[in-house]
């Protein structure tokens, strides 16, 4: 058989996902208020809910901190996880809208294998939403928040690209799921806010669980929890290996859904109409 | 005759949607460098049919061959050699027009530099030189569908499919994108697949392909059709077959 009929070289592999990384970087820079608002959203937290509440929720001293944190300090993570989770359920938005557009069938038509061509399109949004948790953390610099020593910054980037990815590969999921571009505002309402909320982002666990253990026991099995975590102990250079294996477990399945659901002889695209 | 297999085989395909029957035991098969006409009306399933062969849909039932490879277990060789120009807009809006081929050549392992080679060449034939470093937004609707032929030609595909592909354009665009892919056909060898509801872009030497309510009623070349019909035009004889009034000009 001749090169032709076979498989694609591996330097071509790279081309394919360097193509794919490029676009959405691009569509990204052309798309600037999609790149202001998702570094505002966390700011507005940062800046007026957490100003407010530092006076109203004290943050004892829990792990990984080793001294009493301020509020601010307290919830960075969880707004470092906001921005990936909201930038993951947009790229699910894209790819709904670009489904309805037609340009997710363009790249579906490539001949690559579709597990590729799905698993680039997560790495290029993932790479997006790094870039937007930092361009965060260089704005809560000179708010004071920044990790112990600047080695932080570096160590919490393996968590951002766990994290993103499992983010990534749940909108992924999701938007094989939805068909109308509309349907966006439930997945805010039943997705994105109820992960936010019941988590870790915003107070202690210890906390909830004075409170509610049934919503204790929620937040626990919340993936987001776990990636909030993650991102926490990394930013303190630490690793939390209950989350590392919670995140990772949760990006499995995430992935692998995702992938049925894409999958052309299983999916349900099959069972939709067109 | 080479014992060259055909451009496109379609072997007793089905398809459902829940109880809906959109395609019933289809077959027909595209020469290679040939122009074939999918001719059906709204609604006769002429999309499921584009999905299924560009496997957006798996088939269920029967089989779809691309020169002798299977869409569903030989993907990768099936679709490389497959083109495809979309009935909705598929560029990006935002990014040029040689961006938008750079993207594309990306998707099939064809690096930048060999891409802006090509799209160069391809737009230089199709005299839109001057457009490669417009956004996509800026071109006429005329304009964006020629270049998604031309993109869709990037990795040099021997069978293009086109779904629909001068739906919404003025009668001017319409004549110079038929006449572009009729000229690409004669020059390339290509074949193609000309999926439409629109009777006068059918010509005698044509191949056609009838389709309606799911079932294919008539797949020969256009004059033959004409002559099993017993009538002089290719619109009359789509009548006597179908029962329906398929639409000249839009």
């Amino acid at each position: 058989m001749t090169s032709e009929t076979s498989g694609f070289t591996a330097r071509q592999y790279v081309i394919c996902l360097s193509g794919v990384v490029w676009r959405e970087a691009l569509r990204f820079l052309h798309q600037r208020e999609r790149f202001v608002s998702a570094l505002v959203r966390p700011l507005v937290w940062l800046f007026i809910f957490a100003a407010g509440f530092r006076q109203v929720l004290g943050v004892s001293i829990i792990p990984p901190y080793e001294t009493y944190v301020l509020y601010e300090v307290y919830i960075t993570p969880g707004l470092m996880a906001m921005i990936q989770l909201f930038n993951g359920m947009q790229s699910s938005l894209s790819m709904v809208y670009d489904r309805e557009m037609g340009n997710m069938r363009t790249l579906l038509v490539s001949p690559f294998p579709r597990w590729f061509l799905l698993g680039a399109k997560l790495l290029a949004g993932v790479a997006v939403s790094i870039l937007q948790v930092y361009a965060y953390l260089i704005i809560a610099y000179f708010w004071e928040i920044e990790p112990p020593t600047p080695l932080g910054y570096l160590t919490v980037l393996p968590a951002l690209a766990l994290a993103g990815l499992m983010f990534g590969a749940l909108g992924m999921l999701l938007s094989s799921a939805i068909k109308q571009l509309e349907n966006f505002a439930g997945v805010m309402n039943f997705v994105i806010f109820p992960m936010f909320f019941a988590s870790s982002a915003l107070y202690p666990l210890w906390r909830v669980q004075e409170s509610s253990p049934f919503l204790y026991w929620a937040c626990l099995a919340n993936p987001f929890t776990h990636a909030v975590e993650l991102i926490r102990f990394a930013f303190y250079e630490k690793i939390s290996w209950d989350s590392l294996a919670a995140v990772a477990a949760y990006t499995t399945v995430f992935a692998v859904g995702a992938l049925i659901a894409y999958d052309p002889a299983k999916g349900m695209l099959t069972r939709k109409g067109g | 005759m080479s014992a060259e297999p055909p451009a496109l085989e379609v072997a007793h395909i089905g398809h459902s949607y829940g109880a809906r029957r959109a395609l019933d035991d289809v077959s027909f098969s595209v020469a290679p460098g040939s122009f074939t006409v999918l001719l059906g009306l709204n609604g006769a399933g002429k999309s499921t049919l584009f999905s299924l062969v560009t496997r957006l849909y798996a088939a269920r039932e029967g089989k779809i061959e691309i020169f002798g490879h299977d869409v569903a277990r030989d993907s990768g060789a099936a679709l490389r050699r497959l083109g495809v120009v979309f009935q909705a807009r598929t560029l990006d809006l935002e990014l040029s027009v040689m961006q938008n081929f750079v993207y594309h050549a990306a998707l099939h392992g064809i690096g930048p530099a060999e891409a802006k080679r090509r799209g160069s060449g391809l737009l230089e034939r199709a005299g839109l030189a001057d457009r490669a470093e417009d956004k996509a937004r800026d071109l006429s609707g005329g304009q964006m569908r020629r270049v998604e032929i031309l993109r869709a030609l990037l990795h040099e595909p021997r069978l293009l499919l086109l779904d629909e592909p001068t739906v919404g354009l003025d009668i001017k665009a319409r004549a110079d994108i038929l006449a572009q892919v009729r000229e690409l056909v004669a020059e390339r060898n290509l074949a193609v697949l000309w999926t439409t509801h629109l009777i006068d872009e059918v010509e005698p030497t044509d191949d056609v392909v009838v389709l309606h309510q799911g079932k294919v009623l008539a797949a020969d070349r256009s004059t033959n059709i004409m002559a099993a019909m017993g009538t002089d035009t290719i619109g009359a004889a789509f009548e006597r077959l179908t029962g329906a009034k398929a639409r000249d000009a839009a």
